[in-house]
């Protein structure tokens, strides 16, 4: 099920009387979530992702614009009609009926011609206990299960009403590093094999990137960005994507344009065409350093963090925003540590500058 | 743990507490034991230097009195009646209450009135609504000065007047003037505890419910009421015990004389029997009907805990 959004605006009004303190939380959102892909929705707390969610369940009524799923306008179906499933973020399982009970609950409601026979609607509850693999744990009542278990619960009560849209809300956040990885992994499983349109909201970018076929960067209700994830990570629109994406984060720092050469401090670091002359905003991803005797752009050595596959070279820079600016290159590449100083050479495609003011990205011919 | 040097300290600590304990609970739990033991025990023969034989006169005597077994039934009518009726319309209310948003704090003060009110005096003020004053039954000369707001509104829709408290009332009458007095009484301290606990059912369970397209009376049914289980257990267990103890209420409309003017004490509850006994002196018959009326208590609140335990989901 294809799902467009189309101008989506979500303004809460204030919660003391004063004119002008209202909140728009999502500002004008158009987006066409193609037909069973998983969609992730990324945003520092705050950001309107989890409103957006709320508005495609039908929770929440956008103050404005429309909702249509293929080609229905839903906009003003309320929220059973839909045909969503949603897993909240601390699952709301039903604490007092067993896993079994839960599962059943939405066939329970299904009215009319939908209605189904108990043994049609356990059979059904079973399938969905065994996708998400949690068979074997059907009497059991949700405070007996692990905070994964109850997430597989949760999901399987979504999809057992065979939803046409599946929304998850920051369905990773109650979980353990570890379980973390494994349920990430299991969430595009199920995706793949059910093939259900689905969106998730995260703040965590590693999680959004690692399992979204399309990624949505918001700030403040306003969408930044939509890509695939690889897209946006190598060609950010703006500071706020490249700042966000990445771990470890993105080397920022102050610079200058002068006659065609980007400018670090005192260093000329690379060549950047024909872009004007003016002070810009640079990153420069972690892999974008190059170990190099006579490099263009010199750091002062603090230490060098090993990783095994890579190291992590941690140095300081005058003009770096960020505390530390942070490197990494391949482990075969041999350190001196007794060196006062460390120069690098700049991966062109690596670099992004900004504008100072817009914050916004600065294209520049790679040569 | 403390060690024994220490502990002669918590003790002198303890002690202002259990000494309080040991004369104004120990004592006399342990005092009524006694005294319902003793046959035929009366404190004014006591102090004149009377000695009594140990046996269970007093508890014989007290269930072959007639007006006990009366009591008894009194009391126990009023809690089957009163309990149900008021949790259910406490639980109504509650859940009203909670689903509207304008005057909800207005509302729940009023609601809440009864409670901090004199039960003696909302008795007056019941009694004076179901109140006839003048004659019911009088001939054409004698004047009905008025016949209470309940009369008054039943006439208006057309009814007749009902005799409820006066000279010559049914047992019936007075049993349900008492319901509805009890009711009302009891609703205010339920409603706050059923309302607390639904406000502390978190919301997600409801939007849930919502997105599966679950009908109002099913989430009540399969969400709501569950998830209040553990207060409404509260609920019904407490209401047993306050029915059981059901005095003040009816002194409070039929005056000490516990029902309507031609046949005083119809309405006397265990309660109102122990107080009566005392009345007379004789407390080895108070202290044996304050103890069967705790057998009582327990035995229904032990009945209570394992029929509630059943379906409660803590």
């Amino acid at each position: 099920m294809k799902v467009t959004l189309q101008n989506l605006t979500k303004i809460f009004p204030s919660r003391d009387k004063k004119a002008g303190s209202e909140v728009v939380a999502v500002n004008d959102f158009t987006f066409e979530i193609p037909d069973g892909k998983l969609i992730g929705l990324l945003g520092p707390s705050g950001c309107g992702k989890s409103t957006t969610l709320y508005m495609i369940s039908g929770l929440q009524k956008p103050t404005s614009g429309r909702i249509f799923f293929g080609e229905d306008d839903v906009t003003e179906l309320s929220t059973e009609h839909r045909g969503i499933g949603l897993v909240f973020q601390n699952y709301a399982l039903y604490p007092h009926m067993t896993v079994k009970q839960n599962i059943l609950f939405p066939l329970q409601n299904l009215k009319g011609k939908d209605k189904m026979t108990k043994e049609e609607m356990l059979e059904r509850a079973i399938e969905a206990a065994k996708l998400v693999q949690i068979d074997e744990l059907m009497d059991r009542k949700p405070s007996e299960l692990s905070g994964g278990q109850q997430q597989r619960v949760a999901i399987a009560r979504a999809l057992v009403k065979m939803p046409r849209v599946l929304l998850l809300d920051e369905p990773l956040s109650n979980l353990d590093a570890r379980l973390r990885l494994q349920t990430r992994e299991e969430i595009r499983r199920i995706q793949k094999e059910t093939g259900i349109t689905t969106v998730f909201v995260t703040h965590d970018q590693e999680e959004a990137m690692s399992i979204s076929d399309m990624i949505v960067v918001m700030k403040l209700g306003v969408v930044q960005q939509i890509g695939k994830p690889q897209e946006v990570y190598d060609d950010p629109k703006n500071l706020f994507v490249a700042k966000f994406l990445g771990t470890p984060p993105i080397n920022v720092f102050n610079g200058q344009v002068k006659g065609g050469k980007l400018y670090i401090g005192q260093d000329a670091v690379l060549d950047v065409g024909d872009v004007a002359d003016q002070e810009v905003a640079v990153g420069i991803r972690p892999e974008g350093f190059e170990l190099a005797e006579d490099g263009a752009f010199a750091c002062k050595l603090n230490n060098v963090e090993v990783m095994g596959r890579d190291v992590s070279i941690v140095s300081t820079n005058e003009a770096s925003v960020n505390p530390v600016v942070r490197a990494i290159i391949n482990a075969d590449n041999k350190i001196d540590l007794t060196r006062a100083e460390v120069r690098f050479n700049l991966k062109p495609h690596k670099v992004f500058i900004f504008n100072k003011e817009t914050e916004e990205r600065i294209g520049f011919e790679v040569k | 743990m403390v060690d024994s040097k220490q502990q002669w300290k918590a003790w002198l600590y303890l002690s202002p507490a259990i000494a309080i304990l040991l004369v104004f609970t120990v004592w006399p739990i342990f005092n009524t034991v006694r005294m319902s033991l003793l046959e035929g025990y009366s404190g004014l023969k006591a102090a004149a230097g009377m000695t009594f034989e140990f046996g269970l006169g007093n508890f014989q005597k007290v269930i072959e009195y007639r007006r006990f077994l009366q009591c008894l039934q009194n009391t126990a009518l009023l809690c089957v009646l009163t309990v149900p009726v008021s949790t259910l319309l406490a639980l109504l209310i509650a859940v009203a209450l909670n689903s509207i948003k304008p005057l909800q704090k207005i509302l729940q003060t009023i609601f809440f009135l009864p409670y901090v009110t004199n039960s003696i005096a909302i008795g007056m003020v019941f009694a004076a609504m179901f109140n006839i004053v003048g004659s019911f039954y009088g001939t054409e000369n004698e004047i009905i000065v008025t016949a209470g707001i309940i009369n008054n509104v039943i006439e208006f829709f057309g009814g007749k007047p009902v005799n409820w408290i006066n000279y010559g009332s049914t047992y019936v009458a007075n049993i349900t003037v008492m319901v509805v007095y009890i009711v009302w009484n009891a609703l205010p301290f339920k409603i706050l505890v059923l309302l607390g606990g639904l406000q502390s059912i978190n919301k997600q369970y409801y939007d849930a419910a919502k997105v599966d397209g679950t009908p109002r009376r099913r989430v009540f049914a399969r969400i709501t009421v569950p998830l209040l289980s553990p207060m409404l257990a509260y609920v019904i267990i407490t209401g047993f015990i306050g029915g059981f103890k059901e005095y003040t209420s009816i002194v409070g409309i039929f005056g000490e004389q516990m029902g309507p003017p031609d046949d005083a004490g119809r309405l006397n509850t265990m309660v109102g029997f122990i107080y009566d006994a005392l009345s007379t002196n004789s407390q080895g018959r108070a202290s044996a009907a304050a103890l069967i009326l705790f057998g009582i208590i327990l035995a229904v609140t032990l009945f209570n805990n394992n029929v509630i335990k059943k379906h409660t989901h803590y």
